[in-house]
């Protein structure tokens, strides 16, 4: 008996009981679809986040303050180590030599108002450089000046939400004024929309003057953050190591282990994050791949019935010369074709239902052809595993009782 | 010990079978012999051991003790599988419930033991349709058993039985749940397929279908009563 025989066959029983044959490919089909959909969508949000990161600028190292340690202790308060000094050390010193621009900002975040309408955002105080730094476009009006950096100007640049919050769809608020904390700003400019969602979105996000932010707003000197572009993607670890020593021998400390600032590159960022959302894919895929195995426990119980129910067709079958190995493929070829089937049905399923999730949340849609390899090989192989032991009962059965059963 | 020529040679088959502590015996040293082209009718009452005799010859058990020889092969030495290929290939099975896969076209009820036995698709086909012609079933090949009746069913069965062109055909009550016109029917097939040179051992109860035989072998109570030639052999065909 061939293969394609044995597939007809198996096949054309189990479309004799259409019904039992659903519900048991059931189990396959929640199964395999909820891993797809799972993977898919994990893998989804991932990208979503790595592009959103790379869009900020893949050639950025963020210099963040930190307290410094103390013989192996750190102090809790310190958090204003970084001053605009700094930045301008940066950006002058003769050791730096991969640096393309040097950024620094402060941020809070503030109410935003205009006329009737308000609306929270990040406020960040920043150098012109900033534009540059992390690749800001305008859709209209122009970015903060150094003349407005060193005038502390009352102006500000909004992100593209906050300009339609405040002032409606395409409507153009430059040398419109908002209050950010009671101060009245002038609007000199709307950035262009980076797309995406998640934390420190640009879109949402309004920018001033960093020493109007640090005098004006919130009375500080020092600042949040100093932001680095280096000159290319493939000297951000020289540039963080001149970075480094620089900042270290301003703030007069001697180990790098005790500096009292920390240098992030995207990279570090999009690596944790890609660990993060990998951990929760697998976690999810894992809890899916739980109801794979109840769907195959399905399965081997309908077999079973089965087999008791066709006891005397087997009978039958083996005085008419059916050998065990043929009953026992007979069967299993069944409970293949019911997971096999249900792996297709699964994998449509799961990968519409990703698609249509990420089409409504704006993710980007991505299906690997790894996840639906394994989905097919896992569903074959569960077809494999629970339909063994009916399928070995079915072979055993002796002809003469088997005919006899009633 | 020299292999015998008959095509069926029982010596002392004896068939014991254990219920816990109680032993029955169900057939206690049988033995006779079938020649090629025979018409033998096994009768006895219920609970005679011809089911069992008919198990054993038919290669679906094995007896306690004894020897049976089908086709110069020893049978109860042989293996599972080489007991598969037996019944595949030199016995024909007609059994009193016709034992056809429901829902499945008499053409390919015909044809699985063809397909068990590795014959080829298309011939398969044409052997099925040629041993369903000559059982007067030419008009109903994609009939499945349910628009059948009982004689129709049974005469798709000895199509069955006829297809891999065996030894000999074995037949379990062939007219135990058939109305009596169709019975004759099937007993008239039975005789037209012994004419053409087939080995028939049928098993009744019925005085009445046992007389289509040529030989008739009555059993009682696991041993032979009686085995003799039907002088009044009732003859369908002319």
């Amino acid at each position: 008996m061939e293969t394609h025989e044995l597939i007809e066959e198996s096949l054309l029983t189990l479309t004799l009981n259409k019904a039992r044959t659903f519900l048991a490919m059931l189990g396959v089909i929640i199964g395999i679809g909820s891993v797809i959909a799972l993977v898919s969508l994990g893998q989804s949000t991932q990208s979503s986040i790595t592009n959103q990161i790379q869009s900020l600028g893949s050639n950025l190292l963020t210099i963040s303050p930190s307290s410094q340690a103390f013989g192996g202790v750190r102090g809790g308060e310190s958090i204003q180590s970084l001053t605009l000094a700094d930045a301008e050390a940066l950006k002058e010193s003769t050791l730096i030599t991969t640096i393309e621009s040097v950024s620094a900002e402060y941020s809070s975040r503030g109410q935003i108002i205009a006329g009737r309408n308000n609306t929270n955002a990040q406020v960040i105080g920043v150098l012109p450089e900033y534009q540059t730094v992390r690749s800001v476009d305008l859709s209209s009006g122009s970015f903060i000046n150094q003349r407005h950096v060193d005038g502390l100007s009352k102006v500000v640049v909004l992100g593209t939400t906050v300009a339609t919050d405040l002032f409606g769809e395409n409507s153009n608020p430059v040398g419109q004024t908002v209050r950010i904390d009671s101060q009245v700003f002038t609007v000199v400019g709307v950035t262009a929309s980076k797309g995406g969602t998640g934390f420190n979105n640009p879109d949402e996000s309004v920018f001033i003057p960093l020493t109007t932010a640090q005098k004006i707003l919130y009375g500080v000197d020092y600042v949040g953050s100093i932001s680095v572009s280096a000159i290319s993607e493939n000297v951000m670890q020289q540039a963080e190591d001149q970075i480094t020593q620089v900042l270290l021998n301003r703030h007069k400390i001697r180990s790098a282990n005790d500096a009292d600032f920390r240098i992030f590159s995207q990279e570090d960022v999009i690596g944790t994050i890609t660990s993060v959302t990998g951990t929760f894919t697998t976690l999810l895929s894992g809890i899916a791949a739980i109801s794979l195995v109840v769907g195959g426990i399905g399965i081997m119980n309908i077999m079973l019935v089965t087999v008791t129910e066709r006891t005397r067709e087997i009978g039958l079958r083996k005085a008419l010369g059916a050998k065990r190995k043929i009953i026992t493929a007979q069967f299993l070829t069944e409970a293949v074709m019911i997971t096999l089937i249900g792996g297709i049905i699964g994998t449509i399923l799961g990968i519409t239902v990703s698609a249509v999730i990420t089409n409504h949340m704006d993710l980007p849609f991505v299906i690997s052809l790894k996840s639906i390899i394994l989905a097919f090989s896992v569903s074959a192989g569960v077809g494999i595993l629970f339909g063994w032991y009916p399928a070995q009962k079915a072979a055993k059965l002796e002809p003469i009782e088997a005919l006899r059963y009633e | 010990m020299s292999i015998p020529k008959n095509l069926i040679e029982l010596t002392n088959i004896s068939k014991t079978y254990k219920t816990g502590e109680i032993e029955v015996k169900a057939l206690q040293n049988i033995s006779f012999s079938v020649e090629k082209g025979e018409f033998l009718a096994i009768m006895g009452p219920s609970g005679s051991g011809k089911s069992t005799l008919m198990h054993i010859i038919g290669a679906l058990d094995k007896p306690t003790s004894g020897e049976y020889f089908l086709d110069g092969k020893q049978v109860e030495k042989l293996s599972e599988d080489e007991l598969a290929d037996i019944r595949n290939e030199k016995i024909g099975f007609v059994f009193q419930f016709y034992n056809l896969l429901p829902r499945t076209t008499s053409l390919k009820n015909v044809s699985i033991p063809m397909m068990y036995g590795g014959v080829e698709k298309t011939e398969r086909i044409k052997r099925a349709k040629k041993y369903l012609e000559m059982v007067g079933l030419g008009d109903r090949l994609y009939h499945t058993p349910g628009q059948l009746s009982g004689g129709q069913q049974q005469r798709v069965a000895i199509a069955r039985a006829l297809s891999m062109n065996p030894s000999i055909i074995l037949a379990d009550e062939p007219t135990g749940n058939i109305a009596s016109r169709q019975a004759e029917e099937i007993m008239e097939v039975f005789q037209e397929i012994n004419k053409k040179g087939n080995t028939i051992l049928m098993i009744t109860h019925e005085e009445e279908i046992a007389q289509y035989a040529k030989r008739i072998i009555h059993i009682r109570d696991g041993e032979i009563d009686e085995d003799r030639h039907n002088g009044k052999q009732k003859l369908v065909i002319k």
